[in-house]
């Protein structure tokens, strides 16, 4: 049984790392631009898309796609499309565990995975023009009390990365490793 | 931009040019050109209010429409906000001491579990400059917030405002406390965010849902009108 899983760029690298990790074998992985996120009422149409593209040529797909900012409509759309795809809110939330991140229930605080802690300067400080108008960092960021850096491997360089990170939005830093959390267990009912 | 316009001397230009060229200051976020255009209209005798709504909220309602259709990002529209933070600076004690009209009053705030206030702070600042008296809660509203700041500064408008997906939903806990109160149908309630939707809106029982400042200014002001017939 042959199954796609149509995945966020940003969570490219943590699939493939499952794949491996678990001699799944059965698994294919397609990517959509992870810069979707920038534009997230985008990402339902983009999904949507890519789904009836892969139509036939595999036993089962699965969106590795949480709401993501699209306030429902992606749910709505996987479920017209008859695709199931990962609850919870956002990667940061799955990948710590959706029960543990809600039951913490942090609002003050700004999250990079290492996908984002790799990309930082391409997905968070461009993107919001802070590299041509850094004075508007505190209106961005102001009201956040922390970075926290929820880690899915032990990468020393990754995890200076996300503490330079945190210098550059003048946040408190923290690390907290959470793996794959929800992710491997989602994938691995497939 | 062209030197031509770098050597740009705003009090040379006669009162129509020099608004066009608060449009585009606006736009490219020059907060210290529209100080000071603000500065020379007043030197004109301009009224504040004139100064205020043709040329400040009406350069902004045209970044706003760039906004909307994807040529402007976040960035620039802060910029501009920024610029015109500046002259609203200038013009707010004036307005006050003119009696400006005053079109309706709004509470407004980011909703409990959500800090992020930058959509919220350019729809109270639009909504000041089309008339609106605004009265800001701030970020992470609980229930009781909202509903003691609308009976005590006797409002008009509530308005509500979320990020994330996940504290979208509190907006409806707000709504459905005022339907217990009995006191739903006293208030206009706009609600807005990049995660939200009309049919959203819709379904928490809200008036209307704003896209965005410029949608918001002008449902707001839809709605005030259609209050004033009701009651004539």
């Amino acid at each position: 049984m042959k199954t796609l899983i149509l995945a966020c760029g940003a969570l490219a690298r943590e699939v493939l790392a499952l794949f491996e990790l678990n001699n799944w074998q059965h698994m294919e992985l397609h990517c959509l631009p992870a810069d979707l996120h920038l534009r997230p009422e985008k990402i339902p149409d983009a999904v949507a898309a890519a789904v009836n593209e892969a139509r036939g040529k595999y036993d089962r797909i699965f969106v590795a796609y949480a709401d993501c900012g699209t306030g429902g409509l992606l749910a709505a759309r996987c479920q017209e499309l008859g695709v199931d795809m990962i609850e919870g809110p956002h990667c940061y939330s799955f990948f710590e565990g959706n029960a543990a991140f809600a039951a913490r229930g942090e609002v003050t605080s700004f999250y990079l995975t290492d996908f984002l802690a790799r990309q930082f300067d391409a997905f968070v400080w461009k993107p919001m023009g802070l590299d041509k108008h850094p004075e508007l960092r505190d209106i961005y960021f102001g009201n956040y009390e922390k970075l926290v850096y929820l880690a899915q491997t032990e990468d020393e360089a990754l995890t200076q990365a996300a503490q330079r990170a945190a210098e550059k939005l003048g946040l408190p830093f923290e690390r907290r490793f959470t793996g794959y959390g929800d992710l491997g267990a989602v994938l691995g009912k497939l | 931009m062209s030197d031509e316009e770098e050597d740009l001397i705003l009090d040379e230009l006669d009162d129509e040019e020099l608004v066009l060229q608060m449009y585009d200051d606006l736009y490219d976020g020059m907060a210290d050109e529209i100080d000071e255009a603000v500065r020379i209209l007043l030197k004109r005798e301009w009224q504040p209010y004139d100064i205020l709504t043709k040329a400040l909220v009406e350069g902004m309602r045209i970044v706003g429409i760039d906004f909307r259709d994807g040529i402007l990002f976040v960035p620039e529209v802060l910029l501009a906000a920024g610029a015109m933070k500046k002259g609203m600076a200038i013009l707010k004690p004036l307005l006050i001491e003119t009696g400006a009209p005053q079109l309706g009053k709004m509470v407004i705030g980011t909703v409990k579990g959500d800090i992020h206030d930058i959509g919220k702070n350019l729809v109270a600042m639009m909504m000041e400059g089309a008339g609106f008296e605004v009265f800001d809660l701030g970020i992470n509203n609980p229930v009781e917030d909202y509903i003691d700041a609308i009976k005590r500064e006797k409002a008009d408008i509530l308005g509500m405002s979320a990020l994330l997906t996940t504290t979208m939903p509190y907006m409806k806990i707000v709504i459905d406390t005022m339907v217990e109160q009995g006191i739903r149908d006293d208030y206009i309630v706009l609600v807005g965010g990049a995660p939200l939707n009309e049919e959203f809106g819709k379904a928490i029982g809200s008036d209307a849902y704003c896209r965005d400042a410029a949608v918001a200014v002008e449902t707001a002001k839809e709605f005030m009108a259609r209050k004033h017939n009701q009651r004539a």
